[in-house]
C-alpha cells in the first residue's frame, strides 16, 4: 500500500484498503479557525449532542480576520470563544498568541507523522509536509467529526511527483508546485494523493515542504504527503512529546501515475490570473505593472520566505507607485524576524509590516484592491476578486520574485534585478 | 426523488471566491448569502435563479476554499441541484451535507442549453431534457449518500445516529 492508503487503513481499523473504496476512519486531529468555526459551532447546536467527541483532538485557531475587523466579525469570535470555554477546548489560539492556521498548527506540535487530520480550511492539505494524510473539510463535515469523531473517506488514488536536482539562486519549492500545477491543471489531480520523493523532496527544509503540500489543492489534491524522513522527526519532536509512529509507503506501492521534475532547470515562475494553473516564467511578464505586494500567507509567510524577500530589499526601497504588505505566518515568525533585523530591512525599503493574518490574501481585510489594480502575492489563489474588486488582478509568485517586482513595480524575475 | 428546473449554465472550474467572495463569510444568514451568489460571475443571477433552478458546469466546480457557505448561497438563491463534469471534493461534500444534490454528468455541460427545462432522477442518475426529448446518463449517487439527502442533509443524519429523532 501507498501512504495515503496505509493511513486510512489504520484510521479505520483495516489490514487493507484499496482506491475507490470507502471507509469510516477515526480522526486523529480537526481544526477550526474564526471564520469556518461560527458554522460549526451553528452546525454542532443544531446537532444537539452537548459535547464534542473528545475536546483534547480539537484545535481552535483565529486567523482569518484579525483583530477583528467588523461588529459582526468580533460577534462571531466572541462566540467561538464562549463555545470553546464551554467545551473544555484547550487549544485555543487567540489573537496574540498563534497566527495563520497553518503555520500555528504544526509548530504548535499538533501534527505528527501518520495521523489522520481534518481543518474546516481548504489547505489543511498543508500538514503532509510532515507525513500526514491531512485535508480540508466544510463546517457541518466538521460538526459531524466533533460529534462522532468519525468520517467517511473515499480511499484516493495516487500520483507520485519524483524531484531531482538543485534549486537555482532565488527559485524554490514555490516554483516547483506552481509548474506541477501549470502541468496538471487546476483539477488535473482532483479526487487524488500526491506522493512528494526523490533528492529534491529529501533535501528540502520543512518551510519549503509546507509551502508544496499547501498548494496541492490548487490542483483539487485530497492530500498531498512527503514521506517521513529524519528531518520531519526532528522537526515534529522539537515541537511535540508525544510519541511518533510514522508510517511510509511499502516498496511495491502503486500509483496511477509519476511525475518526473528536474528543479535545477526551474526558474522563478508566476500564476497569471484568473487560475492557479496559468503558470508562466516570470522572464516573460516584466511588461505588467503592479500597484501592491502581499509577502505573507499559509503558502509562503515563513521565517524562510521572509529571509528570501529581506535579502532581495536589502539597502534598496520599493517602487514608489507601489506599496509593499508583509505579514509574519506567526507570532513566533514575527519574534525571529525582531531577532534577525528583517522588519528594519523590510520597512526601510518601504513596506508595512502586519500581523500575523490571513486577512490580505482572501480579500478578508487590509489590503483590499481597488478596480483595475494589480497585486503580486506570494499567496496561493489568484480567483476573480479573491484580494478585493472582481476587477483586480492577482499573479502568484515566490517571496523572491514578489519583493523584486516590488523593487521595479513591475513582475521581475529575481535573478534580473539589476545588481546593487 | 424527482428534481426539476430550469438549467443555468456555467462553465469549468468554478471556485468558491466566485461562487460568494470571502467579504461575504462573516455571514452565516443563507437568505443574506443568496443574495451575493455567483456575483463575481454574474449578478444578475439571484434573481434569475429565484424562481428554482438547476446549476450546469464543467469541470472542477466549486474549486478552491472550503467555505460551506458557497453551496449554502447557491441553494438560498434557488438552486436545487448542481451537475457538473467533475466536482472539486470539499465543495461535492459540503453541497450533500446540506442537502443540495451534486450529480456528476459527463456530458451536461456539452447538450444542455440555457434555459432547457430539466427533470433529475438522482437515484438513476438520468437527466431528462423535456423540451427537447433528450436523455442523459448522470453517475447515480450512492445510497449512502441519497440516505444523507433523503433525511436533508448530514445534520439530521447524524442527530438519528445519536438517537435525537
Amino acid at each position: 500500500m501507498n501512504i495515503f492508503e496505509k493511513i486510512l487503513a489504520r484510521a479505520s481499523e483495516r489490514k487493507e484498503v484499496t482506491p475507490g473504496e470507502i471507509v469510516e476512519a477515526n480522526i486523529d486531529m480537526a481544526m477550526i479557525h474564526d471564520l469556518t468555526g461560527p458554522l460549526t459551532v451553528d452546525s454542532f447546536r443544531k446537532i444537539g449532542s452537548g459535547r464534542v467527541w473528545d475536546p483534547k483532538r480539537i484545535v481552535v485557531i483565529f486567523d482569518h480576520l484579525v483583530p477583528a475587523s467588523t461588529i459582526r466579525a468580533a460577534t462571531l469570535q466572541k462566540g467561538l470563544r464562549e463555545f470553546i470555554k464551554e467545551q473544555g477546548i484547550q487549544s485555543l489560539y487567540d489573537i496574540g498568541q498563534g497566527g495563520v492556521c497553518h503555520q500555528v498548527f504544526h509548530e504548535k506540535g499538533h501534527v505528527r507523522p501518520g495521523e489522520l487530520i481534518v481543518g474546516a480550511d481548504s489547505h489543511t492539505c498543508t500538514y503532509g509536509a510532515l507525513g500526514a494524510f491531512a485535508t480540508g473539510i466544510g463546517s457541518t463535515e466538521m460538526a459531524a467529526v466533533f460529534t462522532t469523531g468519525k468520517m467517511w473517506f473515499k480511499v484516493p488514488k495516487a500520483l507520485k511527483v519524483q524531484a531531482t536536482g538543485a534549486f537555482k539562486r532565488n527559485t524554490t519549492s514555490k516554483d516547483l508546485i506552481l509548474k506541477i500545477i501549470g502541468d496538471t491543471g487546476e483539477g488535473g489531480a482532483i479526487y487524488k494523493g500526491i506522493e512528494f520523493t526523490g533528492s529534491a523532496f529529501t533535501n528540502m527544509s520543512i518551510d519549503g515542504r509546507l509551502t508544496v503540500c499547501n498548494m496541492v489543492v490548487e490542483a483539487g489534491a485530497k492530500a498531498g504527503i512527503v514521506p517521513p524522513d529524519n528531518r520531519t522527526i526532528t522537526y515534529v519532536k522539537t515541537r511535540t512529546k508525544r510519541s511518533l509512529k510514522p508510517i511510509r509507503s511499502d516498496r511495491d506501492a502503486t500509483y496511477e501515475d509519476t511525475l518526473e521534475y528536474d528543479v535545477s532547470r526551474l526558474t522563478p515562475q508566476v500564476a497569471c490570473p484568473p487560475s492557479v494553473d496559468n503558470v508562466k516564467p516570470a522572464s516573460e511578464l516584466s511588461n505588467v505593472k503592479i500597484d501592491q505586494v502581499f509577502i505573507g500567507s499559509c503558502t509562503n509567510g515563513r521565517m524562510e520566505d521572509l529571509r528570501l524577500a529581506a535579502s532581495i530589499l536589502r539597502n534598496r526601497e520599493i517602487h514608489s507607485d507601489v506599496r509593499m504588505i508583509v505579514s509574519p505566518a506567526s507570532q513566533e515568525i514575527y519574534r525571529q524576524c525582531l531577532k534577525e533585523g528583517l522588519f528594519r530591512i523590510f520597512m526601510e525599503a518601504g513596506a508595512i509590516v502586519t500581523n500575523a493574518t490571513c486577512g490580505p490574501c482572501l480579500g478578508g481585510h487590509m489590503g483590499l484592491l481597488a478596480p483595475k489594480e494589480v497585486c503580486i502575492s506570494t499567496s496561493n489563489r489568484n480567483f476573480i476578486g479573491r484580494m478585493g474588486s472582481p476587477e483586480s488582478e492577482v499573479y502568484l509568485a515566490n517571496p523572491a520574485t514578489a519583493a523584486a517586482s516590488g523593487i521595479t513595480g513591475n513582475i521581475t524575475d529575481p535573478n534580473e534585478l539589476r545588481r546593487r | 426523488m424527482a428534481i426539476s428546473g430550469k438549467a443555468i449554465k456555467f462553465g469549468d472550474n468554478i471556485n468558491t471566491d466566485v461562487i460568494i467572495p470571502g467579504k461575504y463569510l462573516e455571514s452565516i444568514d443563507p437568505e443574506e448569502l443568496g443574495r451575493h451568489a455567483l456575483e463575481g460571475l454574474d449578478p444578475t443571477f439571484p434573481q434569475r435563479a429565484r424562481e428554482g433552478v438547476i446549476l450546469i458546469g464543467g469541470k472542477n466546480f466549486g474549486c478552491g476554499s472550503s467555505r460551506e457557505q458557497a453551496p449554502m448561497a447557491l441553494k438560498s438563491a434557488g438552486v436545487r441541484c448542481v451537475i457538473a463534469e467533475s466536482f472539486a471534493r470539499i465543495f461535492y461534500r459540503n453541497s450533500i451535507n446540506i442537502g443540495l444534490p451534486a450529480l456528476e454528468c459527463s456530458e451536461a455541460s456539452e447538450k444542455v442549453q440555457e434555459g432547457d427545462l430539466l427533470s433529475v432522477d438522482p437515484k438513476n442518475g438520468t437527466i431528462e431534457v423535456s423540451s427537447r426529448g433528450l436523455t442523459l446518463k448522470a453517475f447515480p449517487l450512492p445510497q449512502f449518500i441519497l440516505n444523507l439527502l433523503e433525511v436533508g442533509g448530514l445534520i439530521p443524519h447524524v442527530r438519528g445516529l445519536i438517537g435525537k429523532q
